[in-house]
């Protein structure tokens, strides 16, 4: 592909959707000076490999980008940020009915840290399905997980949060 | 099915991801189960907080200088951590043409007619955000926005603000689609801008829904006035804006 022709396609791909990427990338760094870093990484890889971009959801492609290289980048610099999950342990734990819960009346910054606390899985599907507005099949295709996963993890990110806020209200 | 069994599907139901049949299933329990409503209200009572707070990181004016670099310029060695003011104002500067290259280069060639008209839709959106001209009238006010457009459109668009359902009215825009100067309604869903381009048309037709390179696209007849939707939400969030301003 010539140059020419690839600064075009990335134009068109990858720009739109810079805020989503940055975006993505403060919620898995969790600060902003980070998150710039990582997010120009991802566009600088996205770049290279947009020869292999065919076509699609050019905000899918770059987000699976931005979350690759978020999680290698967290690896190396913030291994204590990577807790694995056991996912079958959690739904015992949370599934004892977080009924009527008072999010209505929680102030703004709560619903912030509430999201902050979350293990890093279970924050980037709510942050791609909240905030960025992802179906469950896109946000499979950015985390790479099956659709049956994306939903348990925002059905246990949502009881989480349910959970903080109910022991706030009760406090 | 039981509490046990519906609750995981409570949260694809609210997502708007639950299938026909499974949601039917779920509604009927809803009815009859008090436990299970109330969950599914804790859960929309959520959603709505994640919609008002601002959560949503713009990114900076100078992570988006230097990923315009790395595409105006392959070779570009350097990667500036401070954001560069000269180098901001000669973007600017090269802003201009740049845009207009790009309209250009958003249209390809051998596309039908649809496609293109699609396609011009999506460019006009991405425009409007990129050069920072949204809004030629802004007012979240519908009878501020709705005089504006007099004598400047050969038709007169239905302005209404809908901020009550969550989709603000927040400006508008002259553009030019479709062969045609059109007006651009913007409302903002938290922090995600819609573009309703809005012209005459002869007939009423059904909302048609259509994605394109990661945007949602809705288009409609209705009233006298076509409506195209475009906007980097979710097809099932524009789709309510759509049917709002159906009406």
């Amino acid at each position: 592909m010539e140059e020419c022709e690839r600064s075009k396609l990335f134009e068109q791909t990858v720009l739109p959707h810079l805020d989503a990427a940055y975006n993505l990338a403060c919620w898995l760094a969790g600060n902003d000076h980070d998150a710039e870093d990582i997010a120009q990484d991802a566009c600088a890889r996205a770049f290279r490999f947009i020869g292999g971009f065919r076509g699609g959801d050019g905000r899918s492609w770059l987000l699976a980008i931005v979350r690759n290289t978020a999680w290698s980048w967290l690896k190396k610099n913030r291994p204590a940020a990577i807790v694995t999950i056991n996912e079958d342990e959690l739904a015992e734990i949370e599934d004892h009915g977080a009924a009527a819960s008072l999010v209505h009346g929680a102030d703004k910054g709560a619903l912030r840290a509430a999201l902050e606390s979350l293990p890093l899985e279970f924050r980037e599907a709510l942050v791609l399905r909240e905030l960025e507005g992802l179906s469950y099949k896109e946000i499979a295709e950015v985390a790479e997980i099956p659709v049956g996963t994306v939903m348990s993890r925002i059905a246990r990110a949502r009881g989480q949060l349910q959970t903080a806020f109910n022991e706030k209200g009760a406090a | 099915m039981n509490c046990a069994d519906l609750r995981p599907l409570l949260h694809a139901h609210v997502d708007g991801e639950l299938n026909a049949a499974s949601s039917i299933e779920l509604q009927r329990h809803l009815k009859s189960c008090a436990a299970c409503a109330a969950e599914e209200k804790s859960l929309c009572s959520l959603k709505t907080a994640f919609r008002q707070a601002p959560l949503r990181h713009e990114a900076p004016a100078s992570l988006r200088i230097h990923v315009r670099q790395l595409a105006g310029d392959a070779k570009a060695p350097a990667r500036p951590r401070q954001s560069d003011f000269s180098l901001l104002w000669k973007w600017l500067a090269a802003g201009a043409t740049a845009f207009a290259l790009l309209t250009l280069m958003l249209r390809p060639a051998g596309m039908s007619d649809h496609d293109r008209f699609l396609d011009e839709a999506v460019a006009g959106h991405v425009r409007s955000l990129m050069v920072e001209h949204l809004m030629d009238v802004v007012s979240t006010d519908q009878h501020t926005v709705k005089p504006w457009f007099d004598g400047k459109l050969d038709f007169a668009p239905d302005v209404k603000d809908f901020a009550a359902e969550g989709f603000p009215l927040v400006g508008g825009r002259l553009d030019y689609l479709n062969g045609r100067a059109v007006a651009a309604l913007i409302y903002k869903r938290n922090k995600h801008f819609i573009n309703v381009f809005v012209w005459p048309a002869t007939g009423d037709t059904k909302p048609e829904t259509t994605a394109l390179r990661g945007y949602s696209i809705i288009n409609t007849s209705t009233h006298g006035l076509h409506y195209c939707f475009v906007s980097d939400l979710n097809a099932k969030e524009l789709g309510d804006l759509a049917a709002l301003c159906q009406k």
